[in-house]
């Protein structure tokens, strides 16, 4: 099978992340129920007359697309592909309140425009001037690794050489404050360090943008291989350990040759138990990493998971901030990242160094 | 080039019909599903005109099985085909074999975000739908109504090409051996929220749409749920299925031009055809008909006509929206037009473009208006949506 390598990086989060030299060298502490991205330089990426007018997902977004296709050295790629579980949901919810404010009157369009879940993917193919390939991706916990299983499957099949792939959710107000009443979200604040330890229902909300490049050819800038990701809408507890190992031996890899599992863990005493599933049985003796203390829960999430396996297999180290257990790993030649969201939307992706 | 990839289930739900049958029966007796709108108190009521759907939400829930006002409307018509789809397909046993569900929305649960926007906080009566906002949503409910299980589930949003766009993942899916079998299609519901959208862009005509017509005024929404059953030649021999069509070809590009507007020459259009062409291994005479995206917005019609001449190099097929006959049901045209274009396959009809009375000036295009037989191989159906999304599908009768 033809490889898939994952040639650069972008991303804006909670984290100090756009500035690709920086690896989690000093890290944003929080005491809170939902994380707001820390700000890259927008003027230095985007003109102050488009900026203003445009979605803070919109601007993530260029940011850290702009980072990853200058990383890789390309002016454009074959396809564009978005995962988002809300899209500019902020346009949404101010064009949804002025139609009620104002009784369907005194409306613009640019809101409800904005709106439009493939809005990112959009703007970007305008903004590169490429008629490839453009899709957007929006299924919850799994909108990013849908945009992988589509990469991997035009790549392998050569459909497509070079692939920007990405994930981009905002936070907004009416959304934080429904998902607080269904208790989704923390009703008390929890410290960076002990969301694990909080012992209560919902997750800390937060946002970002996070963006690759997808290629068949292995360059200088080369992360990793990407080798394989499966999905599931449903999966119960118990069959957890036994799609794991399958999606491990379909893809000729064993449990001893994983180097390091990363867990999204989002410490929801609800739903947390589902990765301890794998941390306290067949992982137990495998060095563990999370990162959600760090990048917050949202849709795509996971890509920011992805971002952290991407930067590991490269640089060879793990940062003792998502270390999860205190087994030491080697430098490590093979991750597995396992995923999901209030039970549902399950996700395994496998990464290899090369 | 390529084998098609086999269809063998249809499904859907729109303003000419509950049911696949319903819709082709409309579709043949040129019976119109345009109307002023009834189930959404709209202070533009008076001002547009709707394709929607006559049952009321509670009679969906009762067809379903479900309590009172359980589901987003989009939820609802989209379980209500995709069951329809996989009876049609004649599976009995959902989990057999690796199933997929791709499924396209642009507003999945908004029709009810918008009606307790502010009431979630007074009480917590409607608090069930806080969480059926996403889009993911309505194909998590569908996937369960099916009783699809740990399966590969997912939710395309390209506006309006997303069921295109879910039919053309869900080929390429089986094409790879990703996948046994996929539900494939889409589902939007009317909303405040769509319908003051499209108000604010000036495209809402006041009266029937009337496809590439010189004086066309614009679109009418709609809402539809639709969807097919894409299964792998070995599935299909090892069951000896009955295959209804295939899906030959597609190509998805991008115009690059503008987020709500085509380019004036069509170029993603034409881009999205030509890509669809190669893929099946076809010439464009090989196309006996076109189900165009013609919404009769000004600048689609314009867009697609020109891109519909460069392609065919002049020679452009027969060729007709149903546009008039559903309104434009946005996420989900892409597959309404699919089943279209499978029946049209397997009845060698092509439908008349209703309401056409002028042709258009820029060129020399006149589309079908009057039901026609033709023996027909090979259909192409365009979907464009914001954000320049182009998508294009191509179906046989053959392999």
């Amino acid at each position: 099978m033809k490889p898939v390598y994952i040639n650069s990086v972008g991303s804006v989060s909670a984290q100090k992340t756009y500035d690709n030299d920086d690896f989690l060298e000093e890290i944003m502490t929080y005491n809170d129920t939902i994380l707001r991205v820390i700000d890259p330089d927008y003027k230095a990426h985007i003109p102050p007359a488009a900026a203003r007018r445009m979605a803070k997902g919109i601007k993530m977004s260029t940011v850290s697309a702009k980072t990853a296709l200058k990383e890789a050295g390309l002016e454009n790629v074959d396809a564009i592909i978005v995962g988002t579980g809300l899209g500019c949901i902020g346009d949404s919810e101010k064009f949804v309140s002025a139609i009620i404010d104002n009784k369907e009157q005194f409306l613009t369009p640019t809101r409800f425009i904005q709106s439009s879940h493939n809005t990112v993917a959009g703007q970007i193919a305008i903004s590169l001037g490429c008629n490839g390939y453009n899709y957007t991706y929006v299924h919850s916990a799994i909108s990013f690794e849908s945009c992988l299983v589509d990469a991997l499957v035009q790549i392998r099949n050569e459909e497509a050489n070079h692939i920007l792939v990405g994930g981009v959710d905002e936070i907004v107000a009416h959304h934080v404050d429904t998902h607080r009443l269904i208790n989704h979200i923390k009703s008390e604040p929890v410290s960076t360090e002990h969301l694990l330890q909080s012992n209560t229902a919902g997750c800390v909300m937060a946002e970002g943008a996070h963006f690759f490049v997808l290629s068949n050819q292995k360059k200088e800038t080369t992360y990793a291989e990407l080798t394989a990701v499966t999905t599931y809408n449903t999966l119960s507890r118990d069959k957890l350990t036994e799609k794991t190992i399958d999606f491990l031996s379909q893809n000729g890899e064993t449990l001893e040759n994983i180097d390091l599992i990363i867990l999204g863990n989002n410490g929801d005493d609800g739903f947390d138990s589902y990765y301890g599933i794998l941390s306290d049985g067949i992982f137990k003796n495998t060095p563990q990493a999370y990162y959600k203390h760090l990048s917050g829960e949202f849709d795509t999430a996971s890509a920011f998971g992805f971002w952290l396996a991407a930067k590991i297999l490269r640089g060879g180290t793990i940062p003792k901030a998502v270390q999860l257990n205190q087994i030491k790993a080697k430098k490590p030649m093979n991750i597995l990242l396992y995923n999901q969201y209030r039970g549902e939307n399950h996700s395994l992706v496998l990464l290899k160094r090369c | 080039m390529g084998k098609g990839v086999a269809i063998t289930g249809m499904g859907m739900i729109s303003a000419i019909g509950k049911n696949v049958t319903e819709n082709y029966r409309s579709l043949i007796s040129e019976k119109m599903g345009i109307s002023r709108i009834s189930h959404i108190d709209t202070i533009h009521k008076n001002e547009i005109m709707v394709g929607e759907i006559s049952a009321t939400n509670a009679a969906l829930e009762k067809q379903l099985g479900l309590p009172e006002n359980s589901w987003s409307r989009t939820a609802l018509i989209g379980a209500i085909a995709a069951k329809e789809a996989v009876t049609h397909a004649s599976i009995t046993e959902m989990n057999d074999c690796r199933t997929g569900l791709v499924s396209g929305t642009t507003v999945g649960g908004m029709d009810k975000s918008e009606q307790y926007f502010y009431q979630y906080f007074e009480d917590d009566s409607e608090w069930h739908h806080i969480n059926g906002l996403h889009a993911g949503d309505s194909t998590q409910k569908i996937a369960h109504s099916l009783g699809l299980e740990e399966s590969f589930s997912t939710t395309i949003s390209t506006a309006c090409s997303s069921a295109a766009n879910a039919i053309m993942l869900g080929a390429r899916m089986i094409r790879s051996g990703q996948l046994d079998r996929v539900i494939v299609g889409g589902t939007d519901s009317l909303s405040k929220f769509t319908i003051n959208g499209f108000k604010t862009l000036m495209i809402l005509s006041d009266t029937y749409n009337t496809p590439f017509d010189e004086n066309r005024k614009g679109l009418n929404l709609g809402e539809a749920a639709a969807y097919l059953v894409l299964e792998s030649d070995s599935l299909i021999e090892k069951e000896g299925k009955k295959v209804l069509g295939y899906v030959k070809g597609y190509g998805n590009a991008n115009d690059a031009f503008h987020q709500t507007a085509s380019s004036e020459n069509g170029d993603g259009a034409v881009l999205a055809m030509k890509k669809a062409l190669q893929v099946a291994g076809l010439t464009p005479e090989e196309i006996d008909y076109v189900n165009a995206h013609g919404t009769a917005t000004p600048n689609n019609d314009l867009s697609e006509g020109r891109a519909m001449l460069r392609v065919f190099d002049g020679k452009v097929p027969e060729f007709s929206s149903t546009k008039a006959f559903t309104g434009h049901t946005l996420a989900t045209a892409g597959a309404v037009e699919a089943v279209y274009s499978l029946l049209a396959l397997q009845h060698n009809t092509i439908y008349p473009n209703l309401n056409f009375k002028t042709p258009m000036t820029e060129f020399d295009l006149m589309p079908q208006t009057k039901l026609k037989n033709k023996e027909l191989r090979t259909v192409l159906s365009n979907s464009f949506g914001f954000g320049g999304n182009c998508t294009t599908l191509l179906f046989s009768k053959n392999a």
